[in-house]
C-alpha cells in the first residue's frame, strides 16, 4: 500500500477521521501496514515493543497471563486502536496483545510519533487529544467493572469505615 | 349539608372491576415440570398447571410471586414463551433460602404462584420499529418473553438488536440461544463479559461500551433494558448521547415486594409502586427519581 | 336560603342516658359497638358495653411528645382529642392470617382464612372527624385500585358510624389546615355534638344516612331547640377557633420533591430515633409485611400479614442491603409520602390533621414545624463524610 491509500484510510478511521487534512497527511508518512495471523502474539507482557496501531480488520485480545489464570483486559476490533501506552518513552507493556482472528492493522513507530509531537505542537496536541478520549473512555469502562455489578451484592457504603 | 342516601353515608367506593374482588394474597398451585441448569447458581423453572386446570395468561415483562412452602415468597420475572400456553417458565438465581428452596425443588414438586402482576414491555408500541434489547446479568430473564414475541411475529418488527452484558461467560444466560438468534436476519446479538479468559471471543467491558458496534437510528428504536440498577442508569446515558428519546425507552425496575398487588407499601419509588405501576416503565416516568440516592 | 329547623332536618337534643339507649339498639341491631375507653392512662378505642366503659369527665393535654389524662369529674364524654388508637386497628388488623397450607405425600393444599368470610359488623360510637377523614384515605389505598384487600372490604362494608364533633381539640391537631375537621364532614350515619350547659351536657344529634335516620326515628328522640341547636353550632365554632397548629399546603408536593437535599432531614435525623411510634398511630399509614411461618414436621404452613413500618431499616431491602439505609432517608421517605407522593398515588394527602404523631413521637418532633422548616426554601445539604 502507498501513502494516497494510508491517507484513504485515516479519512476514513475513527480514531484519525477528526483530525484535520494535514494532520491526517503527516499520520500517513509515518504509517505501515501490517498483518497477523489467528492466536499470533502482538506482543508479550514486559516487550519493550514501541509501536501504535490502528486496527482496520480483525481481533486483538488485550489480555493478563498468571500461573493457572488469564484475565481479558479489553477486546479490540474494526476501527479501534490499541498501544496507546507506546507513546509514554521507556515502558515495557503491561498487557499481552494476541489476534483473535487474522488482523490487518496500520501501524506506527511510536519514537517518530512522538518526534512529530514534539515538531508540530498542534499535531501533538490534536493527537495526544484524540489518545485522550480513547484512555478516558477505557478508565470509565473499567472503574465500572469494578463494581462487579453482577455479582451478589454487598453492600459497600460506610460500614466498616473506621 | 346533610343529605339522605339509601346506604350507609361510611360505604366505601365500589370495587373496580372482578379482579379486584378476588383475593389477590391467595396463591394456586402449580406443578414442577423441569428444572434446567442455566449456570452454577441459576436454574430455570418449568412450571405446569396442577389437576388439569389451566396456567393464567401473561404478558412480556410480567412477574409471578412464587412461594416456596414455608420459607417465603419472591416476585419472579416470567422467562418463558407468552405463547406457549402449557407452561410458566421462570429463571431463578439462588442466592438465599427461599431462592435455594425454588431452585432445588425436583419435577414433580408442587409450587404455589400468585399472578402474573405488573407492566409488561411495549410490544404494541414498538410495532414498525427497531427493538434495542440491553440486557445485564439475569436481567435477560425479563426480556426474553419480548424476544420471544418479536422472533415469533418478525414482520411486525425492524432490525432486532440484542446487547448483554454478564459477570463472566459461564454466567451469561441461554447461551446456546443466543448463538441460534445471531444466525437470523435483521438480528445483531453482542455480549460482554467483566471477566473473560483465554478463549473468550466476545467483548471485555460493562453493556454500554458495545454501542459503539452498532448502528442505532434513534427515531426508529425502542429501547427494552434490565439489569443491575446501576447498568441501567449507564445504558440510559449513552442511549440519551445517541439521541434516544425517554418515552422510547423502557425500563425495567425493582424495589422489596411483600404484597406484589400494591397494598403493602413496600415497592414504592418515589410516587410508583413497582408492583403495579411497573416493574416496565419509559424512562420519562422514571427521570426525577432514579439515580436519587436512598429514595 | 330557608331557615335550617330541628323539625326540618330532624335535629334531635338529649341527655345522656338517651345515649346508653343509642348504644343498647345498635347492639340489638347485632353490631360490636367500639368507642373510646381509657387504658393505661391514655385513651384508646376499644369493645365497649355501656356508656359507663366510656370516659367520663376526662380532659387531655397534648403536646410535642406529651400526653396526659387527668379527670376535673365534669360531665363531658367528649372533651378530649385523639388518643394513641384509631379505626385501623379494628379495620386494617394489625395481623391476620391470609392463608395456611398443608403439605402431605408431595401435595400441598391451601385453605383460606375465615376472616375474609366472617364479616363482623362494627358500629363505631365516638368517631372523630379526623378518624372518618383517615377511614376514606384508607378506602382510596385498599380498595380504590386494580387491587382490594378482601379483610379490609369486608370489616368496612358494614360498619354504622356515630360521629363527635370535637369541641376540644387538643395543642397538637390541625385538621383545620387538611380540610378534615374538626367537625365531620362525611362517612357518618349519626352525627353528636356535645355541649356543655353549667354542670349538665346535652347532645345534639341528627342523622346523615338511611339507615342513621331510621334508628334515630325508633328511638324518638326530642327535637332540639332553636337555643340548643345555636349553642352546638357556638361549640362547634369554637373547636374551630381553639386550633393551634398550621400546615400550608399550596405547592407543598412539589416543595417536597425538590427539597431532597435539604439540610433539615439531618437535623431531624439526630433527633428522630427511627422507633415508628408515628406510623404506628397514624391513622393512615397502611403499610404491611408478610411472614410465613412453619411448624417443626414441615407439614403445615401459615402466611401471616402484618403491620410494618418505612422506619424499619429492612423495609426497603434489596439485593444484599436496604435501598434507604439511613435514618434521614427513611424519615424523608415517611413525611415525603404523606405529603407528596400520596397526592400523586391516591390524589389527596394522606394526612388528616390529627396530630397523634406528634404527641407519641418521643423526640417530640412536630411535623407541621418540620415542613414549615423543609418548605422554607434554600439549605441544600453538602453531604458530610462521616
Amino acid at each position: 500500500m502507498n501513502k494516497e491509500s494510508f491517507l484513504e484510510i485515516l479519512k476514513e478511521h475513527p480514531f484519525t477521521k477528526d483530525l484535520s487534512p494535514e494532520h491526517q497527511a503527516k499520520l500517513a508518512e509515518l504509517a505501515h501496514e501490517t498483518r497477523f495471523e489467528r492466536e499470533q502474539i502482538i506482543f508479550h507482557e514486559s516487550d519493550a515493543s514501541q509501536f501504535f496501531y490502528l486496527i482496520l480488520k480483525g481481533k486483538v485480545a488485550l489480555e493478563v497471563m498468571a500461573p493457572g489464570r488469564a484475565l481479558r483486559i479489553q477486546t479490540l476490533t474494526d476501527g479501534e486502536e490499541f498501544s496507546w501506552s507506546s507513546l509514554l518513552p521507556s515502558t515495557r507493556k503491561f498487557f499481552q496483545a494476541r489476534a483473535l482472528t487474522s488482523v490487518r492493522a496500520l501501524v506506527f513507530d511510536a519514537a517518530q510519533l512522538r518526534a512529530s509531537c514534539d515538531q508540530d505542537c498542534s499535531f501533538g496536541y490534536a493527537f495526544i487529544s484524540r489518545l485522550l478520549a480513547v484512555v478516558a473512555g477505557r478508565l470509565q469502562a473499567t472503574r465500572l467493572r469494578l463494581l462487579d455489578m453482577y455479582g451478589v451484592q454487598e453492600r459497600t457504603t460506610h460500614e466498616g469505615d473506621d | 349539608m346533610k343529605a339522605t342516601t339509601n346506604a350507609h353515608c361510611s360505604t366505601p367506593p365500589q370495587a373496580l372491576n372482578s379482579a379486584a374482588l378476588a383475593d389477590p394474597m391467595m396463591p394456586s398451585v402449580a406443578r414442577v415440570v423441569q428444572v434446567e441448569k442455566e449456570t452454577h447458581d441459576t436454574f430455570t423453572l418449568s412450571l405446569a398447571a396442577h389437576n388439569g386446570g389451566t396456567l393464567p395468561s401473561f404478558a412480556p415483562g410480567q412477574f409471578s410471586m412464587l412461594y416456596a412452602f414455608g420459607v417465603g415468597e419472591l416476585p419472579i420475572s416470567i422467562s418463558g414463551d407468552p405463547e406457549d400456553s402449557g407452561k410458566l417458565v421462570y429463571t431463578v438465581r439462588s442466592v438465599g433460602q427461599a431462592t435455594h428452596a425454588l431452585v432445588t425443588r425436583k419435577p414433580g414438586d408442587p409450587v404455589c404462584l400468585r399472578g402474573p402482576f405488573g407492566t409488561g414491555w411495549p410490544m404494541t408500541e414498538a410495532r414498525g420499529k427497531d427493538v434495542l434489547v440491553v440486557a445485564g446479568g439475569i436481567g435477560l430473564a425479563p426480556l426474553r418473553p419480548a424476544i420471544y414475541h418479536i422472533l415469533r411475529h418478525r414482520g411486525d418488527y425492524g432490525r432486532l438488536m440484542i446487547l448483554y452484558g454478564a459477570r463472566s461467560p459461564r454466567d451469561m444466560l441461554y447461551r446456546k440461544q443466543l448463538s441460534a438468534w445471531a444466525y437470523l436476519p435483521d438480528t445483531q446479538i453482542l455480549t460482554t463479559v467483566d471477566y473473560g479468559g483465554l478463549s473468550w471471543r466476545g467483548y471485555v467491558g460493562v453493556v454500554t461500551t458495545l454501542f459503539r458496534y452498532v448502528r442505532l437510528q434513534p427515531d426508529r428504536t425502542v429501547a427494552l433494558i434490565c439489569g443491575p440498577e446501576i447498568m441501567m442508569r449507564y445504558v440510559v446515558r449513552e442511549l440519551e448521547l445517541r439521541g434516544m428519546s425517554s418515552s422510547e425507552t423502557y425500563l425495567s425496575m425493582e424495589r422489596n415486594m411483600k404484597c406484589g398487588v400494591g397494598l403493602c407499601g413496600h415497592c414504592q419509588l418515589g410516587p410508583h409502586f413497582i408492583c403495579k405501576d411497573g416493574p416496565v416503565f419509559p424512562l420519562s416516568r422514571l427521570q426525577r427519581w432514579i439515580g436519587k440516592y436512598e429514595l | 336560603m330557608a331557615t335550617t329547623t330541628a323539625a326540618s332536618q330532624k335535629i334531635f337534643a338529649v341527655d345522656r342516658q338517651a345515649l346508653t339507649s343509642l348504644i343498647s339498639a345498635l347492639g340489638n341491631q347485632g353490631y360490636r359497638v367500639i368507642g373510646p375507653r381509657v387504658r393505661e392512662g391514655a385513651i384508646i378505642f376499644d369493645f365497649i358495653d355501656t356508656l359507663e366503659d366510656m370516659p367520663s369527665g376526662y380532659v387531655d393535654s397534648q403536646l410535642p411528645g406529651q400526653y396526659r389524662l387527668s379527670r376535673n369529674h365534669s360531665a363531658a364524654l367528649f372533651a378530649y382529642a385523639s388518643g394513641c388508637g384509631s379505626l385501623k386497628r379494628f379495620l386494617h388488623e394489625p395481623e391476620v392470617k391470609l392463608f395456611q397450607i398443608e403439605r402431605q405425600d408431595g401435595n400441598l393444599s391451601l385453605s383460606g382464612s375465615t376472616a375474609t368470610e366472617s364479616s363482623p359488623r362494627y358500629a363505631i360510637f365516638g368517631a372523630r372527624a379526623c378518624d372518618l377523614a383517615a377511614v376514606a384515605i384508607l378506602d382510596r389505598a385498599l380498595l380504590g385500585d386494580k387491587y382490594a384487600d378482601p379483610f379490609y372490604r369486608a370489616r368496612r362494608e358494614n360498619i354504622f358510624v356515630v360521629a363527635v364533633h370535637c369541641t376540644r381539640p387538643s395543642a397538637n391537631c390541625f385538621c383545620t389546615s387538611m380540610g378534615t375537621g374538626p367537625a365531620a364532614k362525611s362517612g357518618f350515619d349519626i352525627a353528636i355534638t356535645e355541649v356543655l350547659d353549667g354542670d349538665e351536657a346535652f347532645y345534639v344529634l341528627d342523622a346523615a344516612s338511611k339507615p342513621g335516620t331510621e334508628l334515630l326515628a325508633e328511638l324518638k328522640f326530642p327535637l332540639a331547640s332553636a337555643r340548643q341547636l345555636h349553642q352546638a353550632e357556638s361549640a362547634r365554632n369554637a373547636a374551630v377557633s381553639a386550633i393551634q397548629r398550621r400546615v400550608e399546603l399550596s405547592g407543598l408536593p412539589e416543595a417536597l420533591y425538590e427539597a431532597f437535599d435539604h439540610q433539615r432531614w439531618e437535623d431531624v435525623a439526630h433527633r428522630c430515633l427511627s422507633c415508628g411510634n408515628c406510623t404506628q398511630v397514624c391513622p393512615t399509614c397502611f403499610c404491611t409485611t408478610v411472614e410465613d411461618v412453619s411448624d417443626v414436621s414441615g407439614e403445615h404452613a401459615e402466611r401471616l400479614r402484618k403491620w410494618d413500618s418505612c422506619f424499619v431499616q429492612s423495609f426497603s431491602y434489596i439485593h444484599g442491603g436496604s435501598v434507604r439505609m439511613s435514618l434521614k432517608s427513611r424519615y424523608r421517605q415517611w413525611l415525603t409520602h404523606k405529603f407528596a407522593t400520596w397526592v400523586d398515588q391516591f390524589g389527596a394527602f394522606g394526612c388528616v390533621g390529627c396530630g397523634r404523631c406528634i404527641t407519641w413521637c418521643p423526640a417530640g418532633i412536630d411535623i407541621t414545624e418540620e415542613l414549615a422548616a423543609i418548605c422554607a426554601g434554600g439549605a441544600v445539604n453538602t453531604v458530610k463524610g462521616d
